[in-house]
């Protein structure tokens, strides 16, 4: 059973596969490490297929912005349910470095995140099959927002999104009353 | 004060119907214990020793008189009819069933209340000067921002799972009356260079097991970049705090572990980066802003002195629990809730409501929540504090004590709290007995006492003038005492005198450091002044050179 994820609000069958699922499947679509990636960048490319990299929660986005125009996939990984740096990591590869591909939230990532996941700029969750069905609504659990957002998932137009002011929050939803 | 608009209105309901469904999950077994935690943590709800205790934000500590008779009645309808006024402003409910709570949500949303973010690793209520908009050496109120702070911070999405929790206070005063320098952020409206109002912003203090005093991180930041220099701040805090070892994950960690140069370096690093239009803050949002916090329709009086051929109780309460105002004719006067034989900080729903009456006679319907754990009425004519006095006596509210060695600030300790080493209302009552003689307390003049039931030091011990710490010793409760701390803009933390002594020995020892001071004081030295220029050599002889009774 290829697995499940939520992308850009729907239920999708993932193309994608991890290093340790890909020998079936040569022709798919792959998610490499960092290490993985570091240590054996050409062989990667050499397989001729999209690339994604996975980032753990220390891993910083620096480490790969020279490398980015690879990969048509970021993950980051959240290693449990207090975990954060994931947030920021987000945040910063839609803004900083422009990253416009698909943004993914793995290893722990539950309905309850999903809300602050998206608004920092992921458009990719890999869900538990309990959370998945239902995991859509969490997108609308609150229908306003104090902060700017990177929701729309695609960093062109999160550049445009970002120019309005909407500082703390004052101005953008007093324009829409 | 702030009012609600449809944006405000609804995030909160929408939290109140959040919050319910995930109750619901974790009552039907579909969220674990852990996973619920993490998410009732972020509402204020925590699971104690007696029953849940809800703890529910008072932005900056200002309170609508209809939001303050809400409060009794969820003391009423919910709870044993009172609740606990915290050192952040918040007030605690220690008795709600799990079950309740998002119907008590449900009824603060009602009045333009919630519990978001008031515990769990996420930023906390901002809170800020209780004499804000009313004290005479002002340079700006700090209300405004500490409002748009809120704002910015409720539902940050960024910032919900930090390492640790995080606090910031608001001041706009030289005179410190927020503890902001034990806060993980201060932020201190200031003059800049060409007499422009911005903020003078400090990070890495904090209290808890290792106590710090916070540094300056910038001298001057222009008003409008706010919003981008705390994001900078929180960012590198995210990414670079320690998330491996609980009682290290505080931003003073970071701050003191890189030392404050290089956290400079690396906030305005990150702060240059971030894309800062989205966030700035322009003169007409905080014109906007500061309209709701105008001053009211205040009449023009003259000075007075409302003490002149009144009793002596009077002119001691007038004395003690009342304070400069800005405006002719008006003093701002304080409910004490430090009522020898009643839990520091704690009110009742019938006192909640005769408060909120008050106010709503004789301070424009509001009513302030101060750090030291009182209530604050800000605008009252000097000609009726007498009429004021008469009615908050009869209540039980008017102990003439504050800033006093009774006016003790307290966490609840032991009895209400699962982390706590030992009873702190306790000791705090023990106190309040022996020292019950007025004269004497007022010839010590102003002293504060305050008491933590465990290292967390809720009761903020380590800038107590007297701190006293609530440790385990073999499973009895112990107290160390520590002298010379202070919360004010000479913030400095206090130094342990000696070994703990056990409950019943508290107050003797406490009495043993007001006779050193009494004797070697200078005319009108404060206590604290005096442990400064002598050091705690002498206190610390005087305490144990004899056995000390019990």
């Amino acid at each position: 059973m290829p697995r499940r994820l939520l992308r850009n609000a729907e239920i999708v069958f993932d193309e994608w596969r991890y290093v340790a699922e890909a020998a079936a499947d040569a022709a798919a679509p792959l998610i490499v490490t960092l290490a993985q990636w570091q240590l054996e960048p050409d062989t990667w490319l050499a397989r001729g297929t999209p690339l994604g990299l996975v980032l753990s929660p220390a891993h910083r986005v620096e480490q790969i912005a020279a490398d980015l125009e690879h990969f048509a996939l970021i993950g980051a990984e959240f290693s449990g349910p207090g975990e954060g740096r994931g947030y920021t990591q987000a945040r910063q590869l839609r803004e900083q470095w422009s990253f416009g591909g698909e943004l993914r939230a793995t290893g722990y990532v539950r309905r309850d995140q999903l809300f602050f996941m998206a608004r920092c700029g992921f458009n990719s969750f890999e869900l538990p099959d309990a959370d998945i069905e239902e995991g859509y609504m969490a997108f609308t659990t609150f229908t306003a927002a104090y902060q700017p957002s990177n929701d729309s998932g695609l960093a062109q137009k999160l550049r445009n999104t970002l120019a309005l002011p909407r500082s703390s929050a004052i101005t953008a939803y007093r324009a829409a009353e | 004060m702030y009012r609600y608009d449809i944006t405000d209105k609804t995030l909160v309901r929408q939290r109140v119907a959040q919050f319910r469904d995930q109750t619901q999950r974790f009552l039907n077994g579909s969220l674990s214990e852990d996973e619920f935690k993490l998410l009732r943590l972020r509402n204020g709800l925590y699971i104690q020793r007696h029953a849940p205790m809800l703890r529910i934000a008072i932005p900056y500590g200002l309170l609508a008189t209809r939001q303050l008779r809400t409060l009794a009645k969820i003391a009423r309808d919910y709870d044993r009819r009172y609740g606990h006024f915290t050192t952040r402003q918040n007030i605690q409910f220690n008795w709600p069933k799990l079950e309740q709570v998002p119907d008590i949500l449900a009824e603060l949303a009602e009045v333009e209340m919630h519990a978001i973010q008031t515990s769990g690793n996420c930023i906390r209520n901002v809170t800020s000067d209780h004499l804000a908009g009313i004290t005479p050496d002002e340079l700006e109120d700090p209300r405004p921002w500490c409002e748009i702070i809120r704002q910015w911070s409720t539902f940050h999405p960024e910032f919900t799972y930090l390492p640790r929790k995080f606090k910031i206070a608001v001041t706009g005063a030289p005179q410190d009356r927020a503890a902001s320098l034990v806060h993980d952020v201060g932020v201190h409206i200031v003059r800049g260079p060409s007499g422009e109002l911005g903020f003078e912003i400090l990070a890495g203090g904090g209290l808890g097991r290792t106590p710090i005093i916070g540094e300056v991180v910038r001298e001057f930041l222009p008003r409008e970049h706010l919003l981008s220099y705390l994001t900078a701040i929180l960012r590198v805090y995210n990414l670079e705090g320690r998330r491996d070892n609980l009682t290290k994950a505080r931003i003073k960690i970071l701050v003191r572990s890189l030392g404050i140069e290089e956290f400079r370096r690396r906030v305005e690093t990150e702060w240059q980066l971030l894309s800062d239009e989205d966030l700035r803050i322009d003169d007409a949002q905080v014109a906007r802003m500061q309209s709701f916090f105008n001053p009211p329709d205040y009449l023009t009086l003259p000075n007075i002195a409302p003490e002149s051929g009144r009793e002596p109780a009077f002119r001691a309460w007038y004395r003690y629990n009342t304070t400069a105002h800005k405006v002719a004719g008006y003093r701002a006067v304080f409910i004490s809730l430090k009522k020898p034989g009643v839990p520091p900080g704690d009110v009742t729903d019938a006192q909640m409501d005769l408060i909120a009456d008050l106010a709503d006679r004789y301070s424009f319907g509001e009513v302030r929540v101060t750090h030291t754990q009182n209530l604050l009425l800000g605008d009252v004519e000097q000609s009726k504090a007498y009429e004021l006095w008469q009615q908050l006596r009869g209540a039980g509210l008017a102990t003439p004590n504050i800033g006093t060695l009774t006016d003790i600030i307290c966490c609840p300790g032991l009895d209400f709290c699962s982390l706590a080493n030992a009873g702190s209302i306790e000791v705090a009552k023990l106190i309040n007995e022996r020292f019950d003689d007025y004269d004497y307390i007022y010839d010590l003049g102003e002293i504060d006492v305050k008491m933590s039931g465990c290292m967390n030091a809720c009761g903020h011990h380590h800038v107590g003038n007297i701190g006293i710490l609530g440790v385990d010793k073999g499973g009895e409760e112990w107290y160390q005492i520590t002298i010379g701390g202070a919360a004010g803009a000479d913030a400095s933390l206090g130094s342990v005198i000696g070994p703990s002594v056990p409950k019943a020995q508290v107050a003797e020892t406490i009495e043993r450091l007001l006779e050193v001071y009494v004797e070697q004081r200078d005319s009108e030295e404060r206590f604290l002044d005096t442990v400064r220029r002598l050091g705690i050599k002498p206190f610390k002889e005087r305490v144990y050179a004899a056995p000390l009774a019990a």
